[in-house]
C-alpha cells in the first residue's frame, strides 16, 4: 500500500527524518512510535504532499507520489489527521464531515447524509448541529476522525489520534479505529498510548531522532533493546536486564 | 429550499416598490441601497465566505465601469457591453488572484497586494488616453430601454434589482453546495481542507473571480446611471470601503448580512445628511466609527449578532 | 543614461526624502514588530500630525523644528491611547479584526479631516523654506536637508531607546515571546500600548520635518501609507535596519524613477516594487522568514 524509500527531510541543520524506508501492506494496522521530536509527524507530513523530502521517495499502491500536493494525494485515498486538531471552527459538526464527505459525493444532500452515517460510526451523532468550536477535545478528535473517514480513504494516517483523551475516551475510540480497519482501510497510526498500540498493531515502526531504529510485531518491539534505549535513555536496557537476573 | 423562497420573497416586495410610488426620493433611494447591496454582497463573497479580505474590491468595479463605457463609446450596444464588463473584471481578478494566491498570501499581505493593485489601476488610468485620463468618460443620455438608461428610476431599481437578485441567488448557491463548502472550508482552515481534498488555489481562484464579476456589475450599472467615469470613482477607495464596510457590518458569510448592512448604513448616510447637510467626507467618517465600533463590540455583524447562531447553541445544548 | 548632473540632485533629493519615508517606516515596524498587526491608520496618523504641525504654525506662529516639542508627545498620547481603548478593544484575538479597526480608525481620520480642512492644499511659510544649500552640482532645498539630518537623528534615538534602556528591553521581549514576557511579570497591554505610542510618535517627528519642504491635503496619508508598507516590506517586517535602507532606498527609486517616467508613472514604481517583493520575498531584504 504504502512504500517509504529512504526518505530524509532537514529543516535547517536539523535532520528531522533520515534515511528512512518502510513499507506498510495493505489491510495492515500499523503502529509508529518513538519519542517526542523523533520525527513522526514529519514523517506523515512528507508522505501525505505537505513537505516536499530533501530525498527519497514515496510509493502509494505502486504510484510515485513523492511532493505531490496533499489534496491529491486524498483524491487517490490518502487522508491523514492532525496532532493538532484542526476543525473548521465556524461549521457544524455535520458541516464539518459533509466537507470530507463531498471528495466523493458532489451533491450537497448526499454529503450531509453521509456525514451522519460518519458521525454514527464515530460516536458523535447526538452533536451534529454543535458548532465545532464548542466540541471538547476528545470531541474534536473525533471530528478529525470522522472527517477523514467521509473522505472513503484506502489510507488513513492517525496522528495521536488519542493524545489528551481520558482511559474512558480512550477505551471508547479503540474499538471504533479497530472496526475501521476491519473495514477494509490500511491505518498506520502515530501514538503514544502503549495501551493502544499494544491492542490494536499488528505491525510497530520505531522512530529516534529521525532515524528508524526497530520495527516488528508490539511484542517484538517492546522487547528490542535499542527501542528501551531510546525512551528510557542509554545502558538501561543493560540494567534492567541484570535487575531481572538478580530476582 | 427556504432560502430561494425568502430571496423571491424579496424580489417581489421590491420590485413592487417602483409600482406603488413614483416619488423620486423614494426611488432614488431604492435604487441607491440596492446599488450598495450589490457591492457589498460581491464583497462577501470572497471576504465572507472566501475569508480573504480585499481592500482595494475597486479594482474591479473601475474594470466594469471602464469596459462598460469604453464599449459603449465604440459604438456596442449597453446589454451586449454588460457580459463584456463581467468577463473583464473576472480577468483581472484571475490575474490578481493567480498571483496573489499562488504565492499563498493571505491576511493583511492580501489586503495590502488588493490595495497595491487597485492604486495603480487608479494611477495608470490617469495618465492613459483611452480612460479619458483624468477627465474621464463620458456616455451620451439615450434614454431607451434598449440602451439601458431608463426616463425613469423605476427601469434602474428593476435593473439593479435583477442584479442583486442574481447575487443573492450565487450566495446561496454557495450555502448550499459543494463549491460553497469547499469555499468555507478553505476560509476556516486551508490545511485541514487540503488533508481532505480541497485544491485551495482552484477555490480562491473561482471565489475571487466570482466575486469581482460581481463588482464588475455593479461598476455597469454606476456608468448606466451616472453616464460619467473617473479614475477616482472607478479606483478609489470609496467604493472598497463602502462594499466592505456594508458586508461586514451586516454580517459576513451570510446571506442577507450584505443587504442588512448596506440598508443599514445608506440609511444612516442619509439620516447624517439630514441632520448635518451635505458634508464632504461626512458619510465616510460615519462608515469608520461604524466600522471600528461593530468591531469592537459585535464582530459578527448584525446578522451575525443573532439568532442562527444562537438558535444552534441552543439546539446543540439540548443534544449534546 | 541621464548625465550626472540632473542623476545627481535625484539622488540625493531621494536620500531626504528616503530618510523621511525610514522614519515613517520605523515606526509601523516597531508597530508591526511588537503588535504583529499592520497599522493601516498609519498614514492618517502622519496627516493628523502635519495637520498638528501646520496649526501650530498658522495659529499660533510656532515654528515646526520647535514644534517638535508638542508634537512628538501629543502623538505618542494618542497612540497610546488609541491602542489601549480602541484597538485592543476590537482585536478580539483575531488579526482580520485588527486589520478591519485600524482601516475604520484611518477612514475616520481622513475624512475628519476633509471635513475640517476641506480638501485644500496648505503649505507653511518660513524664513528657510526656500532657502538651498549647494551639493556638489545639485542645489538642495534646506528643509530636505535639516529633514534627511532630523529623521537619522531620531532614527539613531530609536535605535538607542531599544538597546538601552528598559523599556526597550521590554519591548523587545514582547516582541520575542509575549507569553515568556507576560509570565516574568510585565505589563503586555502596557507595552502594547507604549510601542504604538512611540511608532505614532516617529510620525509626529517626521510631521515636523516634513512639512517645511512638504504639504499637507487630507489624501496626504494614504500616498504615504502605501510608500511605509513598500518599505517595511522591503526592509523586512520589524526590522529596523530594514525599515532604514528601505526608506532611502525607495526615495531613491521614486526621485529617479520619477526623472526617467514622470512622476506618477515613478509611483507606479514603488508599487510594483511592493507586490514584487510580497510575491517573490515577504521577508524582506532583512526579515526573517515567517
Amino acid at each position: 500500500m504504502l512504500s517509504l524509500h529512504k526518505l530524509s527531510h532537514a529543516f535547517g541543520g536539523l535532520k528531522a527524518v533520515d534515511d528512512v524506508s518502510l513499507e506498510l501492506p495493505q489491510y495492515c494496522l500499523g503502529a509508529l512510535i518513538g519519542p517526542n521530536g523523533a520525527g513522526k509527524t514529519t514523517l506523515f507530513a512528507l508522505m501525505s504532499g505537505f513537505l516536499k523530502p530533501d530525498s527519497g521517495r514515496v510509493l502509494y499502491r505502486g504510484e510515485d507520489i513523492t511532493g505531490g500536493a496533499p489534496h491529491r494525494n486524498a483524491l487517490h485515498g490518502m487522508a491523514r489527521t492532525f496532532q493538532i486538531v484542526q476543525p473548521f471552527a465556524q461549521q457544524t459538526v455535520r458541516e464539518n464531515i459533509a466537507v470530507g464527505a463531498h471528495l466523493r459525493l458532489p451533491g450537497r444532500r448526499d454529503a450531509l447524509e453521509r456525514a451522519e452515517i460518519v458521525a454514527q460510526q464515530v460516536g458523535l451523532a447526538h452533536q451534529l448541529e454543535k458548532p465545532a468550536s464548542d466540541l471538547t477535545v476528545a470531541g474534536r478528535k473525533r471530528l478529525e476522525l470522522a472527517r477523514a473517514l467521509a473522505t472513503q480513504p484506502r489510507l488513513l494516517l492517525l496522528d495521536e489520534v488519542l493524545a489528551g483523551l481520558n482511559p474512558g475516551e480512550i477505551a471508547e475510540m479503540i474499538p471504533v479505529v479497530q472496526s475501521i480497519a476491519a473495514s477494509g482501510v490500511t491505518v498506520l497510526m502515530i501514538e503514544h498510548v502503549m495501551q493502544a498500540v499494544m491492542n490494536l498493531a499488528q505491525q510497530v515502526w520505531v522512530l529516534a531522532q529521525g532515524r528508524l531504529i526497530a520495527q516488528g510485531t508490539p511484542m517484538e518491539v517492546t522487547r528490542d533493546d535499542k527501542v528501551i534505549e531510546a525512551y528510557l535513555g542509554h545502558g538501561t536496557a543493560a540494567r534492567l536486564r541484570a535487575a531481572e537476573l538478580a530476582r | 429550499m427556504k432560502d430561494l423562497g425568502c430571496i423571491a420573497l424579496f424580489a417581489l416586495i421590491v420590485a413592487c416598490v417602483p409600482l406603488v410610488t413614483s416619488s423620486g426620493v423614494a426611488l432614488n433611494f431604492t435604487m441607491m441601497a440596492l446599488y450598495a447591496c450589490l457591492l457589498a454582497q460581491a464583497w462577501n463573497i470572497l471576504g465572507g465566505f472566501g475569508g480573504q479580505f480585499s481592500f482595494g474590491h475597486a479594482l474591479f468595479f473601475g474594470t466594469g465601469a471602464y469596459v462598460q463605457a469604453i464599449a459603449q463609446l465604440q459604438g456596442l450596444n449597453p446589454w451586449l457591453a454588460l457580459p463584456l464588463a463581467l468577463a473583464a473584471s473576472a480577468l483581472v481578478a484571475l490575474f490578481v488572484g493567480a498571483l496573489t494566491f499562488r504565492y499563498g498570501l493571505k491576511g493583511s499581505y492580501f489586503a495590502l497586494v488588493t490595495l497595491a493593485f487597485a492604486e495603480v489601476f487608479r494611477i495608470v488610468s490617469l495618465s492613459v488616453s483611452f480612460t479619458g485620463a483624468g477627465v474621464g468618460l463620458m456616455v451620451p443620455l439615450r434614454a431607451s430601454a434598449s440602451n439601458m438608461q431608463f426616463a425613469s428610476r423605476a427601469g434602474y431599481v428593476w435593473l439593479v434589482l435583477a442584479m442583486v437578485v442574481v447575487a443573492l441567488l450565487v450566495t446561496a448557491w454557495l450555502r448550499h453546495s459543494r463549491f460553497g463548502a469547499y469555499l468555507q472550508a478553505v476560509r476556516d482552515n486551508e490545511d485541514a481542507a487540503r488533508a481532505v481534498g480541497v485544491d485551495p488555489f482552484r477555490v480562491k481562484l473561482a471565489a475571487i473571480a466570482l466575486s469581482a464579476a460581481l463588482m464588475g456589475a455593479g461598476g455597469a450599472f454606476y456608468v448606466q446611471v451616472f453616464q460619467y467615469i473617473d479614475p477616482g470613482i472607478a479606483y478609489g477607495p470609496g467604493t472598497s470601503v463602502e462594499a466592505l464596510v456594508a458586508a461586514i457590518v451586516g454580517g459576513m458569510g451570510t446571506l442577507w448580512g450584505p443587504v442588512v448592512g448596506a440598508v443599514a448604513l445608506h440609511l444612516l448616510a442619509d439620516l447624517t445628511r439630514n441632520l448635518f447637510g451635505q458634508l464632504p467626507g461626512i458619510n465616510m467618517v460615519i462608515y469608520g466609527v461604524v466600522l471600528v465600533l461593530i468591531m469592537m463590540f459585535a464582530p459578527r455583524g448584525i446578522a451575525g449578532f443573532g439568532l442562527p447562531a444562537r438558535w444552534r447553541r441552543l439546539r446543540g445544548k439540548r443534544n449534546g | 543614461m541621464l548625465e550626472f548632473g540632473i542623476l545627481f540632485p535625484a539622488v540625493l533629493n531621494g536620500l531626504t526624502t528616503g530618510a523621511v519615508y525610514a522614519l515613517v517606516a520605523l515606526g509601523l515596524t516597531l508597530i508591526y514588530g511588537v503588535l504583529h498587526i499592520i497599522n493601516f491608520a498609519h498614514g492618517a496618523a502622519l496627516m493628523l500630525a502635519l495637520y498638528a504641525v501646520y496649526m501650530l504654525k498658522d495659529k499660533f506662529g510656532i515654528d515646526p523644528y520647535l514644534a517638535i516639542v508638542a508634537v512628538v508627545p501629543g502623538m505618542f498620547a494618542f497612540g497610546y491611547a488609541l491602542q489601549r481603548l480602541v484597538i485592543n478593544r476590537a482585536s478580539h484575538g483575531k488579526d482580520e479584526n485588527i486589520l478591519l479597526v485600524t482601516l475604520g480608525v484611518a477612514i475616520v481620520l481622513e475624512n475628519l479631516a476633509l471635513l475640517f480642512f476641506k480638501s485644500d492644499t496648505r503649505t507653511i511659510e518660513t524664513p528657510y523654506t526656500l532657502a538651498t544649500v549647494a551639493i556638489g552640482p545639485a542645489m538642495i532645498a534646506l528643509p530636505k536637508l535639516i529633514a534627511f539630518g532630523g529623521a537619522l537623528a531620531v532614527s539613531a534615538l530609536m535605535l538607542l531607546l531599544m538597546k538601552r534602556t528598559d523599556l526597550g528591553r521590554a519591548i523587545r521581549a514582547v516582541a520575542k515571546e509575549q507569553q515568556g514576557a507576560r509570565l516574568m511579570g510585565i505589563d503586555v497591554d502596557h507595552v502594547y500600548a507604549m510601542s504604538f505610542g512611540i511608532g505614532l510618535a516617529c510620525l509626529g517627528a517626521a510631521a515636523c520635518f516634513l512639512l517645511p519642504a512638504y504639504y499637507v491635503n487630507p489624501q496626504v496619508g494614504s500616498g504615504f501609507v502605501l510608500v511605509a508598507f513598500t518599505i517595511v516590506v522591503l526592509g523586512g517586517m520589524g526590522s529596523f535596519a530594514g525599515a532604514l535602507v528601505g526608506g532611502l532606498l525607495v526615495g531613491v527609486v521614486e526621485s529617479v524613477g520619477g526623472l526617467y517616467f514622470g512622476e506618477s508613472l515613478g509611483q507606479v514604481g514603488i508599487f510594483a516594487i511592493f507586490i514584487a517583493v510580497l510575491l517573490l520575498r515577504p521577508q524582506g531584504l532583512f526579515g526573517a522568514k515567517a
